[in-house]
């Protein structure tokens, strides 16, 4: 079994919320796929910005409005450089979800037509299905996906035969799978994509909080994320796009500040990235975020992933000596373990693991396409943030034991 | 003794009663969970005086849902159809007897919006 390293981290102290006790007991949080707990970093930066910051961005002349411009900006700035953008192409919104659905509405709907066809994979979230679904039930494209192999891969011989048909227009892919924990190879998806004259978007929702993400490097005409799952505030997203697309594209949302000049009858279109920016932003939150983003460059990605990786192994191993469990998706993976128990539904086993504070998913994951595919209904899943130690692997899987004890297995 | 999954909870989970499919049937409905992907399917052959003279239910779900199921379905037959119609979330759960937590009231509830839907054709949550 796998034992600490050097590359193992020692942040917990920094969450505050985990120094809370449940009946006397500490919590074991390993839901960081749903959201993150957040450091003592962006709580502080939330509130200084409210205490000594607060005004509306990008208007005012006063100091207030100018600092708030600053922090707002530089935030952007910052997490364009943490990800491997650029700053007038990194655009925030309030989720991944609505990163796509502005993907979807001001690309999608101005760009597919009948005889074209959007391509999605089996493994995506429903925020990468649904949209899709919209868009080309909308605009009579058609929608057709990827399968997912029982281990929890995508074919890229299925994606070339897909390309072949030549009508794909926009391939959508999610980079981390948040059932199976896969890590899709995104890059070539967008080097065989691009060739056959397909933009792709990536979701990289579960993928920015536990590795390094280039999106320069990687390609994708848009990459979108979430701020929650990223040590963040709830209430902002990310999408960086490529340029000229993005230059292409109609506004998402009209309103104050996504314009250059209005007249009573017609408007032009503010620069990038602030035309698709309509109304006052999630000001705090792209701050809270910024200080997050901060806090995950001062200790290094490389590092974060490391140590997730040396918890997933470690788990892996655990999860195996517990009789009846069957783990679901690749051996290797992201910070993630989805799981069912024979004779023990997820539900139930979520039940029981918090009487002893520890917090796991169960159910089906936003993902009931993937669920299908691998005929199950629900599975329990233990995810992993830089916080998490090898104690509370310890205990999922301790707490496991008594668990089917109850249920006399 | 565990206060949620007690004995009988666990037997009715593990040795459903009525489980399975009912063919030829009168009746019949598909229900799901949305929060947590649950189904739950009923058969339902109706008898002289319009009343349940078979069931079985079918699907997949935590104990809660398949004990609750199993339990009504005893209750069930031999009940007047109308009656049946007018069951509400208050007599699934008195019929459990066990204490149930918000987040699984609708496990709790799945088979009772089942059995309701397959009589009265509307799928409502049992209030």
């Amino acid at each position: 079994m796998a034992t600490t390293t050097d590359t193992t981290l020692d942040i917990r102290g920094d969450f505050p919320i985990l120094a809370r006790q449940i009946d006397g007991r500490p919590i074991v949080y390993l839901d960081s796929g749903a959201t993150s707990q957040k450091p003592e970093a962006v709580l502080k930066a939330l509130d200084d910005y409210y205490r000594y910051h607060n005004a509306n961005i990008h208007r005012s002349v006063y100091l207030l409005a100018q600092e708030a411009t600053e922090l707002f900006e530089g935030a952007r700035e910052r997490i364009a450089a943490f990800c491997g953008g650029e700053t007038r192409t990194t655009i925030f919104t309030r989720n991944a979800t609505e990163a796509i659905n502005l993907v979807a509405y001001a690309w999608g709907r101005h760009e597919l037509a009948p005889g074209d066809a959007v391509l999605i994979t089996e493994m995506e979230h429903h925020s990468n299905i649904v949209p899709w679904q919209l868009a080309t039930e909308d605009t009579g494209a058609t929608l057709r996906h990827l399968e997912v192999s029982p281990d929890g891969l995508l074919s890229l011989d299925q994606l070339d035969e897909e390309l072949a048909k030549g009508d794909v227009k926009l391939v959508a892919v999610a980079h981390v799978s948040n059932v199976l924990g896969t890590i899709n190879p995104v890059a070539e998806i967008v080097r065989r994509a691009h060739a056959a004259g397909a933009l792709v978007l990536v979701d990289g929702s579960q993928a920015v909080p536990q590795m390094p993400v280039d999106v320069g490097a990687l390609g994708a005409d848009f990459y979108v994320w979430t701020g929650h799952k990223v040590l963040g505030p709830t209430g902002v997203g990310v999408l960086h796009g490529r340029a000229e697309v993005l230059e292409s594209m109609r506004p998402f949302l009209g309103g104050g500040d996504m314009i250059a000049h209005v007249d009573i009858e017609r408007s032009t279109w503010n620069e990038l990235p602030w035309k698709f920016e309509a109304g006052t932003s999630m000001i705090a939150q792209a701050v809270g975020l910024g200080a997050a983003i901060d806090y995950l460059a001062a200790i290094g990605m490389d590092r974060v992933r490391a140590h997730e990786h040396t918890l997933t192994e470690y788990a892996m191993a655990g999860l195996a000596g517990v009789e009846g469990v069957r783990i679901v998706g690749p051996a290797e993976r992201a910070g993630l373990i989805s799981f069912v128990i024979d004779g023990m539904h997820p539900h139930d086993i979520a039940e029981l693991v918090n009487r002893d504070n520890v917090c796991i998913r169960a159910g089906h994951h936003c993902a009931q396409p993937l669920m299908r595919r691998l005929g199950i209904g629900a599975t329990a899943r233990a995810s992993f943030g830089p916080y998490n130690n090898i104690a509370d692997v310890d205990a999922l899987i301790a707490s496991l034991g008594r668990a089917r004890e109850v249920f006399g297995l | 003794m565990d206060d949620l999954y007690r004995d009988y909870i666990l037997e009715h989970y593990k040795r459903p009663k009525n489980f399975g499919e009912l063919d030829p049937h009168d009746l019949e409905a598909h229900e799901h969970n949305p929060l947590c992907g649950d189904e739950l399917g009923v058969h339902i052959r109706v008898g002289d005086g319009r009343v349940v003279e078979e069931l079985r239910f079918h699907g997949h779900g935590c104990a809660i849902s398949q004990a609750s199921a199993s339990i009504a379905s005893e209750e069930l037959i031999g009940m007047e159809l109308d009656a049946v119609a007018t069951l509400d979330a208050d007599w699934m759960l008195d019929l459990l007897g066990i204490p149930i937590s918000a987040t699984r009231r609708k496990c709790a509830l799945l088979s009772l919006k089942a059995m309701r839907a397959a009589i009265t054709g509307e799928g409502s949550w049992p209030e």
